[in-house]
Formats: C-alpha cells, structure tokens, sequence
C-alpha cells in the first residue's frame, strides 16, 4: 500500500491515474530530456545574447522562469515516479517477471534519473546566478 | 506439438540435423567469408579490431621512443605528425568503437538467447565496410600519405589544401565511411534488444550488459551524425573551395570544434561504458549473487548518456567563448561525475555483499576501476575551466585521457577477453599468464602515463616531436618510454596466452558459474545459437529457474525446430517481451560484401579526385542495395502462421510499428535527422557570429522567397501523397495505391528542381562567402533526400505491381511512410530557414 493515504476525493482520483498511467521507455528518459532541453536553452540564450547584444539582461527573468519550469517538470515526473514505484507489492529488487514489477523498476529508475537530472538544472543554474556577463 | 513429444529423443535428432543444415556455414576459399552468421561475423569483427588497435600500439611505440631523450632524431617533425594523428585516429575510430560493435555482435543474440540479430546481412555489411575503410586510412602511413592534422583534425590549417596533403582526405572520407557502418551497427544492436529477447524478459529482467548496449547504441545516433555533418562541410571546403572555416570569407573554424566535440565527448562514453558493462557481467558472476542496485545502473547508463551530450564545450575552454557558456559546460562536467561513480559505487557494493570468487577476470576488471578512479579525478579538475587553461594542450591531458581510456575501456576488454573466452571458443585462457600480463600491463601503464601529469605541469605541450633538455622532463619522459615497452610487453604476453589457446584442452560448459543466458553456450557449440529460445522468469535463469539448461538443451521451450529449412528467430514486444512473430533471417549472401565495396569505392575515388569513376560506384552501390532489399527484404511468406510450441502460433509477417524493418527505418531516420540538425545549427552559427545575416552583395543576394516554397509544397504535397497511398493499400485499393505512389513519385522529383532553382536563379556564388556556401548545402542535402524520397517510392510501385506487396503484406510502403515523415520535416525545416529566416534576420 501507498505510505500516504491520499486526502479528498480529488486527489485520489489523481492517485489512482497515476498508479494505472502508463510506465514506458518514454516515462523514463523524462526528467533527463527536461535537463538536456533546459541546458540546450541556457547555452543558446548565453551563446546568442553574447554574441548579438554583447550583454545579458541584468535581471534575466526568463531564465530564472524556465529554471523553475524545468525543477517543477522534474519534481512533478518524480512525484509521478514514486506513488508508482510504492504500488503494492515485494520489496525491491522489483526482479519478478510480473507487470507491476516491471512497472515499479521503470518508476524507480525514473525517479533515480529526476533525482539527478534535479541536480544537474541547479548545475547549470549556478553559473547564471554568480556569472552575469560575457567576458 | 505437446512438452512431451520433446521426450522422444529420435525427434530431437531430427529437429538438431534440420538446425544443423539451416545453420551450416557457407564454406569454400571464397564462399566462406560470406557468412552472416553473428558468431563468426562478430569473430572477424573482434580480430580485425584487435590488430587495429596492436598497430595503433606499435604506432605508439614509435612516438615514446623518439621521445625517450631530448632532441632525438629518430623520426622527423612531419612523421611524429602522421604517428600521432593515426594512433589516436585508429584507437578510436578503429580499435574502441568496432571493437564494442564486434563484442556486442557476439554477445548479444547470446544473451538474448535469439538466434541471431535481427538484420545479421547488415552486420555483415557493417563489418565488410569497417575492414575496407580501416585499411585505407591505416595503410596510408607506408605511402607517407596519414593525415597529420591530430585525431580531431582542426581547420584552417587541415582545410588548405597547399599545408596538408591527401592525408586529410584519406582521414575524412575513410573515417566517414567507417562512421557508416557504425550507424549501422547501432540500429542492429537497438532494434536486437528491443525487439528480439526471449519471452518473458521483460525490461526489468534484461541482463545489464543489454542495458548498456541500447543506450550506447541509441548515443551513436546522436554521436556520430554531427561528425557526419561536419565531415561534409569539411570535404566541400577542402574539395570545392566552399569556405565554412576560412575566416576571409565569413567561415569560422570553431564551428568544426563544435561539430566534432558533440562527436567527441559523447564518444568517450559510447567507449566506455560498454566496456564497463562487462563488469556489470562479470561483477555478479565472481560474486555469486544477483548485482545490487540494477535501477541504479539504468540511472547511471541513461544519465550519463543524456549528461554526456552537455559536455563538448569542455575542450573548448581555451578558444576564447563567454565565461558564461564556459561554466554552464563546466557544470554540467562536474554533474556527470555522480552517475559514473553510482555505477562504480554499486559494483564495489555487490562485491561487498557477495561472496567473491577471485578470478583473473575479475583482477582485470578491479585494477581497470582503479586506473579509470584515477583518470576520473583528473577530469574532474580539467573540467574546471581556470585548470583547464593552465593543463589545456600539455602532456596532463594525455596522462587524464589515457588513465580513462586504458582503465575504461582497454584492460574491461582484456578482462572481458579472459571472461569470455571460454564462451567463444570452449577453452580457458592460462590464468597464470594472465595474470602475470596484467601486473606487467598495469605496472607498465601507470609508468607511462603517471609521469606525464608531472610533465604536462612542468610545461610540456602536446604534439611535440622532441624536446630541449632545458626542459627539465628528460627523467620524466624515459620513465614514460620505459612504461611503454613494459605496456607493450603485456599486451604481447596475452597475444601468446591466445596464440598457445588451440593446444589446450576444452573447458568444461560454464566454467565460472555465471547466471546469465550466454552461457547456455556449449563448448562444442552449433551455429544455430540456442537449442530452444527459453521463457524467463529471473535475471539470472540458469542460477534461479528449476532445470533451466536441460530444458533449453531438450528443445522444451519455443522454436525448437527449423521445420521449413529457414533461419527464424522469435520478435517480442519492446515492454514485456511478449511474441509477436517469427522472424525469418537473411542468411549467407555476397550482396553485404558487394554493397560494402562499392560504397566503399566511392568514398577512395573520391579521395583521389576521381569523380567520374566515384560517381559510377555510386550507381553500383545503390543497384547492390535495390538488388539486396529486392531479393532478401519483406519477403511474403509461403504460410501465414506457424507453431513455435506450447501452443503458441505466430504470424510469419510483420508491418508496421511493431516489425523490426520500421524499427530500423525509425532509427536510421533519427540520426539522418541529427546529421541534419548539424547543418541547421551551422547556418544558425553563422547568423549569430556576422553582424549581418544574411550579408549583402552580388552572389550572395537569395535563394528568395518563391522556389523554397515551391519546393516545400511539392515535397509535403509527395509526404502526402504516400500516406495516402499507405491508406488506400490497406484498404484493399491497390490501383488507387499505385496510382498516388506513381504521381508521389514525379512530384518528388520535381521538388529537386524547384529545390535547387532558388540559389541557381538567384545565382549564389558559394565559394564566394560561408552564407551561399551555407545555403546550397542545405538545398543539396534536401534535394539529395528528395531523389532518395522518389527511389523509394518508385521502389514499393514496382514491389506493388511485382506482386510482392499486398493491402496485407505492406512493410514496404509502411516503412517508406517513416522516410516521409522525416523528409517532410527535413523539407519544412530547410526551406522555412533559407526561404523566410532571411526576413526575420
């Protein structure tokens, strides 16, 4: 069972979609692809604005907008993850040929992968907070 | 059939000796090199590497004896030049990345228990391609002729033609051909483990090292296009005198570093980590338990995978960028440090928890870790761009890059070697050898490369052909020539243990206890792969499922029986593994051979400028591709269905998203796209380093508005034409089909016109500045994929009225449909970008 018995009648009808969402190949390289579109921007806006207006904004609110786009994206996939990776059933290795443990290793190793790909957006944010200029 | 008519043992003779003759090898003096099968397939693959990378060694060899002592002249300036350029060229392109290819086309099916890859034609395409290109470019240095511009080859310098001679030519035009069958690699491996694993193993049951190779496989795809492109635009500049990296004409050479380094980092790990993968293998075996921590392997192979694409900048730290792009690239250097050490972390834990057996495998695999711990660190700290500037160029990045390279991927292999030799040939290696070759090798490595951390430090560049004794490294670099020689002789001491292999006796079938599918492999193996394809229920079947061997071995499981004199394997689902169909595999040919040489006589003609005769190798090789996909591709089976056992029936024919060929076409099409996103970036590159973009002046005013459009709507107007064509086949109207295929056809080929009449009619002068130059290749690129676009179309007409394709046997047409989807993105992003961004810029 679920360690948080979900409130409302609400939020149960989200946890039960959730528990029967579909987990697939797709699922899995979420949080990642969020970090790799998240970078991909943080290198063009850097790239372009340095090379085209010589400057950065001093406030750059759009980056710091899509910062917390991308952590709530993962956030959100990891949260996702874990309500399916805690469906009832053995403890891990999750190594039984059944659907339900093939379905909590994909969400385990989901929110594995957010979990990083969470610390690789705060990496790449970094710079931007102490680095605001081109040289 | 029933479990018990398996009982019986004259119908397993039966079955064996129709498996046998389905299987048998082709033989004769010619004949026999044109086996498909992956067992001896993937053998000449591992051979051919192996010499490669002892030619690479003896290349090394050379260059440390000239630098033993200061000021030697051994070798001139111009021969140290070729030396190094072809080491680090061979070792990477020849030696760490076929040879992960080679070992995967072994292991695979193996693992897998399929009988064969999906596609073992193209295997074998793949390897034919690999031999003839790996032999140009290595032979080249007996002619004085290696390219000599270092293994990532930098313009302006290797772009002028009156500085570097063919060398550079030989280099791109051989190395891309290579890349070719590397891709192809790629979509065999991806499509092998999505598609054809027993039944039952479901994702979360799928040995690691399975893991590893789809997503160092699903790399490639992103890797190697970007080099692809970047070989392009390096060849027209060299050949053509379109000026992408000549800064007088508004080229830029960092545009080439940025191309080769989303290759070249990327790379790194697409070495890596199937060689680290083997441990994953090993690491179980020698512990004599389940691995510990299998998510987490999956997070550290899919992490590092997606990570590894954000690193490129990283060797670009002295180029002069923005700091800014410099620390987002340095973040995310130091981020990939946490999944490579999850994975080291995790090994060090099972065998920890397990009870080890110690092995000379495992001593390969646990000083390998240590080297690649060391190499790790130091990439760490150049990663960090203030270090870098002080170390970039100098002898400490050769001392970081081959601690990673010698303990990430040459001792995995050696260990990997020890582990499954037994599986290829029935025999043991002599564990004292090996394990003396290890201590010389590792005692021999580290005295090379250890010292050179200290010689970098003190001022020592790269690529230096000698060096003053003012210096100061003079102890420093005989350290190092010593450890080399040391080095080599362990190499030489595992060439003998393998050369003193055909005197030893047969080990018996097994013999490290392992748990996983490869080793159901018999010492006096068949060619038929596995006995019958098992039904998995564990990671480990042959340690956790009753009985499992016997039944394989006694046909219990499925397709114990090659009824109609054909070579199959099973096709299961991509989640579950669950059947699908039967696969019918393609078997000895002369057509990947035939189709390798010519391909490959169009890439050496065109090195020595011979374009007429390139041009004619260019039609033989795709009437050998026509030949080879009319003859052996998307066959229509003489039944629908046959039994597998168990009460299983499975249909013979597959099409659409659930049949490998769309699969193969799917992925193909991803790194075509990726090539073509390379040559996007490129014009966009240039649009942020000219002021004005586009520029102004006589041949550099177009390609305008009107035929970009003209082309675009043609080309959508061919894409839709052929779903409609797919459409109406289904649908029982085969006239209607043929007839929208046939009107496809001409308005494919009038796209190429209309493509190519914008930058004729606005008369684009390419050699003139990168921004024509830019934009006929665009349009080349395009037209190149519309006249593929018209063949293929052309193609499934003629299948259709052939009768080879039927509303219900309609692979063909489905598959084509994936290339039109593609070719209506590709047609929609070029001709958007060169037809309407000129009036936004």
């Amino acid at each position: 069972m679920s360690k948080r018995r979900p409130r409302g009648r609400m939020l149960h009808g989200l946890h039960s979609r959730i528990v029967t969402a579909r987990v697939t190949l797709w699922t899995l390289i979420v949080p990642p692809t969020v970090w790799a579109v998240h970078f991909l921007f943080a290198y063009l806006w850097a790239a372009v604005s340095c090379e085209k207006a010589g400057r950065f904004a001093s406030f750059p609110v759009l980056f710091w907008a899509g910062t917390a786009l991308a952590l709530a994206l993962i956030v959100a996939s990891a949260l996702v993850a874990m309500v399916q990776k805690e469906t009832p059933g053995d403890p891990p290795p999750h190594d039984a040929g059944t659907d339900t443990d093939r379905n909590r290793f994909l969400a385990t190793a989901t929110w594995l992968l957010a979990g990083l790909s969470f610390a690789g957006v705060v990496f790449t944010a970094l710079p931007v907070l102490f680095l605001l200029d081109c040289r | 059939m029933s479990l018990h008519d398996q009982d019986d043992p004259a119908l397993r003779a039966a079955q064996e000796d129709r498996l046998r003759k389905v299987w048998e090898p082709p033989s004769g003096l010619f004949f026999r090199w044109t086996d498909t099968n992956n067992n001896r397939v993937g053998i000449w693959y591992v051979l051919t590497a192996f010499c490669f990378m002892l030619f690479a060694g003896v290349l090394a060899l050379v260059m440390r004896t000239q630098l033993a002592i200061p000021a030697n002249a051994l070798v001139s300036a111009n021969l140290f030049n070729q030396l190094f350029t072809l080491h680090g060229s061979v070792m990477m392109f020849l030696f760490a990345v076929p040879m992960f290819e080679a070992v995967s086309i072994i292991l695979l099916p193996q693992l897998l228990a399929a009988r064969d890859l999906p596609f073992p034609r193209l295997s074998a395409f793949g390897y034919w391609s690999f031999l003839i290109g790996g032999v140009f470019v290595s032979g080249s240095i007996f002619f004085d002729a290696a390219p000599d511009g270092g293994w990532f080859m930098y313009p302006p310098y290797t772009t002028r033609t009156d500085m570097t001679g063919l060398g550079a030519d030989i280099w791109m035009l051989g190395l891309s051909f290579i890349e070719v069958s590397s891709v192809a690699a790629a979509v065999e491996l991806i499509v092998g483990v999505l598609k054809c694993r027993p039944p039952g193993m479901r994702l979360n049951l799928m040995p690691l090292y399975a893991w590893y190779i789809l997503v160092v496989a699903v790399m490639i795809l992103f890797a190697f296009p970007p080099l692809i492109a970047g070989d392009i635009l390096f060849e027209m500049e060299r050949l053509l005198n379109w000026p992408f990296f000549d800064p007088t004409r508004g080229g830029d050479p960092l545009l080439w570093q940025h191309l080769f380094w989303i290759f070249g980092h990327p790379e790194v790990y697409i070495v890596f980590l199937p060689s680290i993968a083997l441990f994953a293998m090993m690491i179980p075996t020698f512990s004599q338990r389940h691995l510990l921590g299998y998510p987490w392997i999956v997070l550290a192979a899919v992490g590092t995978a997606f990570l590894s694409f954000g690193l490129w900048v990283h060797h670009m730290f002295a180029t002069g960028l923005p700091k800014i792009s410099l620390a987002l690239f340095s973040a995310a250097s130091e981020a990939v440090a946490i999944p490579t050490g999850v994975q080291i972390f995790v090994f060090i834990a099972t065998l920890w928890a397990g009870r080890v057996v110690w092995s000379t495998p495992l001593l390969y695999a646990l000083g390998s870790i240590a080297m690649f711990v060391i190499g790790g660190l130091t990439g760490v700290m150049v990663a960090v761009a203030p270090f870098d500037w002080q170390a970039h160029d100098t002898y400490f990045i050769v001392a970081h890059l081959h601690y990673v390279l010698i303990g990430g991927t040459l001792i995995p292999l050696f260990g990997g070697l020890y582990y499954y030799w037994p599986l290829i040939t029935g025999k043991k290696l002599s564990d004292r050898l090996g394990r003396i070759a290890f201590w010389v090798l590792f005692a021999g490595a580290n005295l090379t490369f250890f010292p050179m951390h200290f010689t970098g430090l003190m001022g020592m560049p790269r690529r230096v052909f000698t060096y003053p004794a003012e210096l100061g490294v003079s102890g420093l670099n005989l350290a190092s020539t010593i450890g080399s020689f040391l080095t080599a002789a362990g190499v030489a001491l595992i060439c003998l243990d393998l050369a003193l292999s055909p005197r030893r006796q047969k080990a018996k079938r097994n013999p490290w206890h392992g748990g996983t599918l490869e080793w159901l492999a018999h010492p006096d193996d068949e060619n038929w792969g596995v006995r019958s394809v098992p039904l998995i229920e564990s990671r480990y079947p042959i340690w956790d499922q009753k009985d499992f061997v016997k039944k394989v071995d006694e046909g219990r499981f499925f397709l114990p029986d090659a009824e109609e004199g054909r070579r199959e394997t099973i096709i299961t689902t991509v989640l579950d593994a669950r059947p699908l169909a039967v696969q019918r595999l393609g078997g000895p040919s002369v057509k990947p051979m035939i189709t390798a040489v010519a391909l490959g006589s169009v890439f050496i003609l065109t090195t020595y400028h011979m374009y007429w005769a390139a041009l004619v190798g260019s039609v033989a090789t795709l009437a050998a591709i026509l030949w080879w996909l009319w003859t052996g591709t998307a066959e229509i089976p003489e039944k629908d269905e046959k039994p597998i056992g168990h009460g299983i029936v499975l249909p013979l024919y597959l099409s659409g998203s659930a049949s490998p060929g769309w699969w193969a076409m799917f992925i193909t099409m991803m790194a075509d796209a990726t090539a073509f996103s390379g040559l996007v970036f490129g014009y966009f590159f240039f649009w942020t380093t000219h002021p004005v973009f586009p520029p102004h002046g006589a041949g550099m005013e177009g390609p305008g508005v009107f035929w970009p459009m003209v082309a675009m709507t043609l080309m959508l107007a061919a894409w839709g034409l052929t779903v409609a064509a797919r459409t109406a086949n289904r649908r029982g109207g085969v006239g209607a089909a043929r007839g929208l295929l046939g009107l496809g056809i001409v308005l494919s080929l009038a796209a190429i016109g209309a493509g190519l009449a914008g930058p004729w009619t606005t008369a684009l002068a390419p050699s003139l500045h990168v921004y024509p130059a830019m934009v006929w290749t665009l349009v080349i690129w395009t037209t190149a994929h519309s006249g593929v676009a018209a063949i293929m179309q052309g193609y499934t007409l003629a299948r259709s009225l052939a009768g080879r394709m039927t509303p219900k046997h309609d692979a063909d047409l489905r598959n084509i449909t994936v290339y039109m989807h593609f070719m209506a993105l590709t047609a929609i992003v070029t001709y958007a970008t060169i037809g309407l961004f000129p009036g936004v810029a």
